[in-house]
């Protein structure tokens, strides 16, 4: 069962084991109160819950008004519904298909702990999340996922989206998943935070470099699921090429794996000038999932 | 079948899910999605091996899932995320699945996790020796192709 899910139904946040992992993200939520977006876009995957083997999109854009948390076996997890954005989703859609990014457009969708677990960790567990949601699931799950440099250009293709919309919106962008991790095989358990470290730096620093990164690298050196930190690059995509890094928690381990966390936020804001979509943007992170 | 050849076929102890295996193991993971409802998880304990005969599975396939041997059912095409919801209808927790797929007890497991998890030295590639000196091994040169993309 996803860890950090688990902890946070079972009201376990304030162990110690736990504990270390949620203090880390105070700031963050400290951050998201401050920051009030009007929409969040989170990109995230899905764990064989709304999506078996049946059929596997690359990138699924969920369009739909709402979406349920999925039932992973063990119940829905105790989160409110995710409420969507249609008009935008709709929006980013007919948008970004015209940009050549081929989307899957989903208008019916329940959500899992991939999602739900990062909103935990940014808004806390409040009755009604604070604002409207747009899921962008990513396979991650069967080789090959999209390029990270697939996943930074679908980035810009969305702000150029956001920015070309009727009405001015903050929004903030989430990417999630990795960082190390490996929870298959003989070779489970792996933990590199050299490698989740660098990640980090470069994430801030030099991201159109570090989006070429090739998917081998991230299964050999930070685990076979580390893969799913591709996902971070539509983050970063969306955000202006230089940015302010405002805030950076790591820690291992959360159960399985490790947890990496990061907030940036572009530079020019409240300049004034034309209507640039402001765009806080961020990332979280995450971790873990088991 | 022969497997293609994949530069990740050379990272220890791992059974990358790609779309050979997502062919190969569709019964495998068909199998496990259907255990998320309660009706079959009680169908398939009553009986293991008629509940089975539902599934496009080959001998190999439902032998794999009988002995629970989760290594073995990775490398025929299960992928982990559909795996972990049969550890689930048997009551194990992730961790548990995890020590038992290393060939660990959950305690050490859980306590090679506290200590910081597996380090990445030594566990990077099957063929290539272990670099004390060097960060990163990286597979250059294996193949034209691959070389190519480091932008």
């Amino acid at each position: 069962m996803p860890a950090i899910g688990a902890a946070i139904d079972n009201g376990k946040t304030e162990q110690p084991y736990w504990q270390r992992v949620f203090a880390g993200f105070e700031k963050s939520k400290a951050w998201m109160a401050k920051a009030k977006p009007d929409l969040v876009i989170g990109v995230y995957n899905d764990h064989a819950s709304a999506f078996s083997v049946e059929f596997i999109p690359t990138f699924a854009l969920g369009c739909a008004a709402e979406f349920p948390p999925a039932d992973e076996g063990w119940g829905p997890r105790p989160v409110p519904v995710v409420k969507g954005h249609p008009e935008m989703a709709s929006h980013i859609a007919q948008s970004v298909i015209l940009d050549e990014f081929d989307l899957t457009i989903v208008n019916k969708m329940e959500v899992d702990h991939g999602l739900t677990v990062p909103m935990n960790l940014m808004f806390g567990s409040p009755k009604e999340w604070p604002c409207p949601v747009i899921p962008l699931a990513v396979n991650v799950v069967m080789y090959p996922p999209p390029t990270g440099h697939r996943c930074f250009m679908l980035g810009r293709a969305i702000r150029k989206a956001v920015e070309s919309y009727p009405e001015d919106l903050r929004v903030v962008i989430m990417g999630t998943g990795g960082m190390s991790h490996q929870i298959s095989g003989p070779r489970a358990g792996l933990i590199n935070s050299k490698f989740d470290k660098a990640f980090l730096d470069n994430l801030t620093k030099n991201p159109k470099k570090l989006a070429r990164m090739p998917h081998v690298e991230y299964m050999r050196e930070a685990g076979a699921e580390g893969i799913e930190m591709v996902m971070w690059h539509v983050m970063r995509g969306a955000l202006d090429d230089k940015v302010n890094e405002v805030y950076r928690f790591y820690t291992v381990p959360a159960s399985n794996t490790a947890v990496g966390h990061i907030i940036l936020e572009n530079r020019r804001r409240a300049a004034g000038k034309g209507k640039s979509a402001r765009k806080p943007a961020r990332k979280a992170s995450r971790r873990a999932r088991r | 079948m022969t497997r293609a050849q994949h530069d990740y076929d050379d990272i220890p102890g791992t059974f990358v899910f790609d779309a050979e295996r997502s062919r190969q193991g569709y019964g495998i993971n068909m199998f496990c999605m259907s255990l998320m409802k309660d009706a079959n998880r009680k169908a398939f304990k009553a009986n293991e091996a008629e509940y089975l005969k539902k599934f496009p599975l080959t001998a190999e396939q439902s032998a794999a899932i009988l002995k629970r041997d989760y290594n073995r059912m990775l490398e025929l095409g299960g992928n982990i995320y559909f795996t972990a919801k049969l550890g689930a209808t048997d009551g194990h927790s992730f961790q548990h699945l995890a020590a038992l797929m290393t060939g660990s007890t959950q305690d050490d497991y859980a306590k090679m996790m506290l200590a910081g998890g597996r380090s990445v030295e030594g566990n990077r590639s099957k063929t290539k020796k272990p670099s004390p000196g060097k960060a990163k091994s990286k597979p250059k040169g294996r193949s034209k192709k691959g070389s190519k993309r480091r932008g």
